[in-house]
């Protein structure tokens, strides 16, 4: 491949996106040429760098000094200024928030600093765009590697031992999934991977597919030689239309230089793969219900067992793995069980990542090793909460998860942990929120949601959760009365014991976490008719003030 | 709240051909249905019955059951929609950051509630649950174009990009 003297990474996430990073590439491309650079510094457009706050953003290597905050009119100061006299252009870099001082490499930054890379190994460093660019990285070396050197067993064995667990939110051993699967005597068989990313405040699948297509491909290619499947489906979210483009010319790519299709690496292995788009509707993030999707049908689920690994997409066995867990496969398989479990805590192996949002200094996605203190995460990495406000609780997991209060904010994020204090680690969202947030409104906001995508199947869900979300409403109207939080309590158990699927029973968590945590504040809205965020807008925020409904 | 009118225009007329390809690709084959679906919405940016009727035909399921697929999902539409299509994030990251303040601000400026149509059929008004972009909450979608930490005062700019 040719060498460059440098190159400029523009990030073409799609916050960056958002903030306008494609005129800042022509810009740059445009200035590379007028100083005659174009044989010696290469521009390209790469997937999230993960600061989406700072964007658009632009890391120039091979020094790895990042700017942030560009506009077109940037370009001319980082060509004429580093690329061509050498002097990096400080007014561009990140500034220290404590002492106003420029920090040039990436590495330096908190931000990125105290990040752990697997599954983001490669995005905001390649072009998704350009297989090459993989391949340089290693890429479809685990499938070279399973395919010519390891028997399925092997592959399952390597698994199970890393210790790798589902990151779609439930947390199951991967290992052991693909061993059920292969172990399924029907055929055919499928690989799916689910990329319906539907919890609000989640986007590490989408950035993953957009920033580095190619290694949920070969994810599932090894997934098909050790389960013995042939085709693999991609079900993703309609609302994700630059995702579905880059994984489209991925998937076009691996087939022209045959990582998918017939005798994979002359192995005789055969394996191609589909897309599947959503049409909007978070239940068919729930496997039984995604397969009825991929079917053609209403995404409803099913009672499990059967499980999909015994009976799945079209009756057949069926592996199904979030987009995260495929994308921590090929290092794994290359550099060993060992290595991945060597990160992590003992329980939980390896990173996650998160969706940083709400109210903190630096938003965007971070990935982490398991267990890393929720402290760490808020304010070292995060750069604690927006100016003036204070720190109110932290939502993880989504609609599914729960409300951590301050008094946990030390607490290891890892699963055991979360779920020790009635929260998930999920599928990785982290909303902090302030003061400005009322905790029995935020309740509100998830039972809207859960009570909206339910998909009607199971009366539990279905009347369940839209008698829980009358109860809130009311509280937030000032007409709720005491013995409604009991109520909401049995609500909550009756649901989470008797509904279908996962939806219905993690539905309310996000009510039981914060009347555990937050009950003072259920409390001021019931007697003293007061919302001490201001939010509830028929109550008062001042207390001791009543007003007659 | 306003009747647009229902009946099919010239220029839907010859987009019928059109359906007749897709359909051809998946005919007989009624595990496509939610294919056929997004290309057809794709087509007329709703689902006009008369399609639905070749699809019927085509896929050899009946109109039942392909209402009851296309109403289950919040992608597809069976009335017509706005030239201009305005999304408001409401994922948690936007709601944390305001986007309830958005839609109602929306709402006031067009005079049309949420899931409406202007009346001049130039844009239409809905929620969407999480768009991806939480890190620059709050976020809305027109068309294909994200626009970042919106501000109600920022709205009218926005939209007057959009004819």
């Amino acid at each position: 491949m040719k060498s460059w003297r440098a190159q400029v990474l523009v990030c073409a996430g799609a916050g960056c996106v958002s903030s306008g990073c494609a005129g800042v590439y022509n810009a740059i491309v445009e200035k590379i040429k007028e100083h005659g650079l174009s044989e010696e510094v290469r521009v390209i457009e790469t997937g999230c760098l993960g600061s989406c706050n700072m964007g658009p953003l632009a890391l120039v290597n091979p020094e790895g000094i990042l700017y942030m905050k560009l506009t077109p009119a940037d370009a001319g100061d980082i060509v004429l200024q580093h690329l061509v006299q050498g002097q990096p252009v400080e007014r561009l870099m990140y500034k220290d928030p404590a002492t106003g001082k420029a920090i040039a490499k990436m590495e330096d930054i908190d931000f990125f600093k105290l990040q752990q890379k697997i599954v983001l190994r490669n995005c905001g460093l390649i072009d998704p765009k350009n297989i090459d660019d993989y391949l340089e990285r290693d890429g479809y070396k685990a499938l070279e590697k399973v395919l010519l050197n390891m028997s399925p067993e092997e592959v399952i064995e390597t698994l199970i031992n890393s210790g790798l667990r589902g990151r779609g939110g439930a947390g199951f051993p991967t290992g052991l999934k693909w061993k059920f699967t292969h172990q399924a005597a029907k055929t055919p068989k499928y690989v799916v991977c689910n990329a319906d990313e539907g919890d609000p405040g989640a986007f590490m699948d989408r950035s993953v597919i957009e920033g580095d297509p190619h290694s949920v491909l070969e994810a599932m290619a090894i997934a098909g030689y050790t389960i013995g499947a042939n085709q693999g489906y991609v079900y993703i979210r309609a609302e994700y239309p630059l995702a579905i483009e880059r994984l489209t010319w991925a998937i076009d790519q691996a087939r022209e230089r045959n990582y998918l299709g017939k005798n994979i690496f002359g192995s005789g292995f055969d394996f191609d793969i589909n897309i599947k788009i959503g049409a909007g509707a978070f239940v068919c993030g729930e496997e039984t219900a995604l397969l009825a999707s991929i079917e053609g049908k209403r995404g409803e689920p099913r009672p499990r067992p059967p499980f999909p690994a015994v009976e799945g997409l079209f009756g057949c066995p069926t592996l199904i793995n979030n987009v995260e867990t495929y994308a921590n496969i090929p290092a794994i398989i290359l550099n060993g069980a060992d290595w991945f479990a060597r990160f992590g805590t003992e329980k939980s192996k390896g990173t996650k990542v998160f969706a940083l949002a709400g109210s903190i200094e630096n938003t965007g996605l971070v990935e982490v090793p398991m267990g890393t203190p929720l402290y760490d995460l808020v304010y070292k990495i995060g750069g604690g909460l927006k100016k003036d406000k204070k720190f109110k609780a932290a939502q993880t997991g989504g609609p599914s998860g729960g409300c951590i209060p301050e008094k946990y904010i030390n607490i290891p994020v890892d699963y055991e942990s979360l779920a020790q204090i009635g929260a998930i680690v999920g599928s990785g969202g982290l909303i902090i929120t302030d003061e400005d947030t009322c905790i029995v409104d935020f309740a509100r906001f998830f039972m809207e949601f859960t009570q909206n995508e339910s998909c009607g199947k199971c009366p539990p869900c279905r009347i369940g959760t839209k008698r829980i979300l009358e109860i809130l409403i009311r509280i937030t109207q000032g007409r709720g009365k005491e013995e409604d939080l009991d109520r909401l309590r049995e609500l909550c158990y009756n649901i989470k014991d008797t509904a279908l699927c996962g939806l219905g029973q993690t539905a309310p968590n996000p009510v039981l976490t914060t009347l555990k945590y937050f009950e003072d504040e259920y409390l001021e809205h019931i007697r003293d008719k007061r919302c001490r965020a201001n939010v509830c807008k028929r109550l008062t925020k001042k207390a001791g003030v009543k007003i007659s409904n | 709240m306003s009747h647009a009118c229902m009946c099919s225009s010239p220029n839907e007329e010859e987009l019928y051909p059109l359906v007749d390809q897709v359909i051809e690709k998946y005919r007989g084959n009624p595990k496509e249905l939610i294919t056929v679906l997004h290309r057809i919405q794709k087509l007329f940016d709703y689902l006009p019955r008369q399609a639905l009727e070749k699809v019927s035909d085509g896929l050899g399921m009946s109109l039942n059951e392909i209402h009851g697929v296309a109403s289950f999902y919040s992608f597809f539409s069976m009335v017509p929609k706005g030239r201009h299509s305005i999304k408001v994030c409401l994922g948690t990251a936007c709601y944390v950051k305001g986007g309830q303040k958005i839609v109602e601000h929306l709402e006031k400026k067009l005079a049309v509630h949420v899931g409406g149509t202007t009346q001049d059929r130039r844009f239409s008004l809905d929620e969407v649950r999480c768009i991806g972009a939480c890190g620059l909450a709050p976020a809305v979608l027109v068309n294909d174009d994200v626009y970042a930490k919106v501000e109600p005062d920022k709205v009218e700019e926005i939209l007057s990009k959009y004819e």
